[in-house]
């Protein structure tokens, strides 16, 4: 069952969860929205996720990319956490990509931790649309 | 050699429990992918099993939150439970918001749920053209009950009754008066009728509406479908609302009816079947027949009518009536 997917024909499924307990989740919508514009189905989990609820969502799901928000500072916690479950989960390829408050520093830390892109605040949509749409055909 | 043994290994790697599996069939399934040809034939014999219950009603009314109490009864139950919540896919550029998983309580480390979120891709009537056999494969997965979530319904969204066993329709207070229940369509397909969001005002005269809506009864098959009143803010009614639908699976057992509605609704999938490969197969021949291209030119000049054209590329000659 390899996920050949003609582009354009089969839709692109992403993942949009909020891992932690920040209640800030407008981006998260706008971002979901967009994505939707750009013909992918996006299921949103919403608030307050675990980083165990996330990756199981997104298995039963069977997304193609995996999409975090977060504004609450927990994430050198949460993302390493939400990848460890997926490589335990042979998930790995599953491309995850992030967006909030995050720090440079931090930034470069979890790209090199595995997190494939990180958008901070002033990201336009175009590009979270298009890089999103990159790693859903180019997964690892 | 049994018919187990016979199984595709994907079809295998399903029934022992692999989840991985199933997820990524139900995507070959939703993308019309030919590698699921084979596991879903094979697991066809797995299905007919566990009670598929539909939950439709238009949008807003709290189905996604009754999705999840009932979720909860049936784990208290001991039942394990496969769901399916379609959203729509938008007509313009097919994308979607798939919202319903939202309302589901954080069971992570609970193996007895399986919740799928799917997008109605352009289908009609609340469902989209996959769900009748993702929700066969979740039951041969071996879910005891599957809950199928709809599309907000409008008034003829009634394809939901072509897959479940149980359709409960939701309404909540103020949608309308008593005019509204005699109208044609979604309030014909209830099994059962759920007052949802029961705590608000209006809830006794939307269930009294509803009630003298089913005394006139007109089914023909002598069930008369209850009326439950149901909150999921101060919960109330769920357990009322499991007890009915488990009456309803009975009665259908009971009455014959089972069976003929089956009957009924295979017919009419064989049916759209068979007429999709052979429409598909037509369209394909009739596109390369030279004919097409001589009798388009006579069409363009209006010698012939398109139904004659038609008819000649059918039949091979003009049909005379």
């Amino acid at each position: 069952m390899a996920k050949a997917r003609t582009p354009k024909k089969t839709p692109i499924r992403v993942l949009i969860a909020k891992p932690g307990l920040d209640g800030h989740d407008r981006g998260a919508k706008v971002v979901a929205r967009a994505l939707r514009d750009a013909g992918m189905e996006v299921i949103y989990a919403g608030l307050r996720q675990t980083p165990e609820e996330i990756v199981r969502a997104a298995l039963e799901e069977d997304v193609d990319i995996i999409g975090l928000s977060i504004l609450s500072g927990a994430h050198m916690a949460l993302f390493p956490r939400i990848l460890v479950l997926l490589k335990e989960h042979k998930a790995a390829n599953i491309p995850v990509f992030a967006g909030g408050i995050i720090p440079d520093e931090d930034a470069r830390r979890l790209k090199k931790a595995g997190i494939r892109a990180i958008f901070g605040p002033g990201t336009s949509l175009e590009e979270i649309v298009s890089t999103a749409r990159t790693l859903a055909h180019h997964p690892a | 050699m049994t018919a187990a043994a016979r199984l595709p290994a994907a079809a295998r790697a399903i029934v022992d429990g692999d989840r991985r599996v199933l997820a990524r069939t139900i995507t070959a399934v939703e993308n019309g992918d030919p590698s699921a040809d084979r596991v879903v034939r094979s697991l066809y014999a797995r299905s007919g099993r566990a009670p598929v219950v539909g939950l439709t009603g238009p949008l807003g009314v709290g189905k996604s939150s009754l999705v999840n109490a009932l979720v909860g009864r049936l784990r208290d139950l001991g039942q394990t439970v496969g769901v399916i919540g379609v959203d729509p896919s938008s007509p313009f550029t097919g994308g979607s918001v798939l919202g319903d998983r939202i309302r589901l309580e954080r069971r992570a480390d609970d193996t007895g749920v399986f919740f799928r979120s799917m997008a109605s891709r352009g289908a009609a009537g609340g469902v989209a053209a996959a769900t009748r056999e993702v929700s066969r494969l979740l039951d041969a997965a071996g879910f005891d009950v599957i809950l199928v979530e709809t599309v907000g319904s409008g008034q003829v969204d009634v394809a939901i009754r072509d897959i479940a066993s149980t359709s409960i329709v939701v309404v909540v207070p103020h949608l309308g008066d008593e005019v509204q229940t005699l109208k044609a369509g979604l309030f014909e397909i209830a099994d059962i009728f759920c007052v949802n969001k029961v705590d608000l005002p209006g809830a006794e005269l939307a269930k009294r509406d509803l009630a003298e809506l089913v005394t006139l009864g007109g089914r023909g098959d002598g069930w008369a479908p209850p009326i439950v009143g149901t909150s999921t803010v101060e919960p109330c009614g769920i357990d009322e609302l499991w007890e009915d639908v488990l009456a309803h699976e009975k009665f259908l057992d009971a009455s014959g009816e089972r069976t003929r509605g089956e009957r009924k609704r295979l017919s009419s999938e064989i049916v759209g079947l068979a007429r999709d490969r052979v429409g598909r197969e037509l369209t394909q021949r009739l596109e390369k027949d030279p004919a097409l291209r001589r009798l388009l030119d006579e069409v363009v000049a209006r010698t012939i009518d398109p139904r004659t054209a038609a008819d000649r590329l059918v039949t091979g000659s003009p049909r005379t009536r």
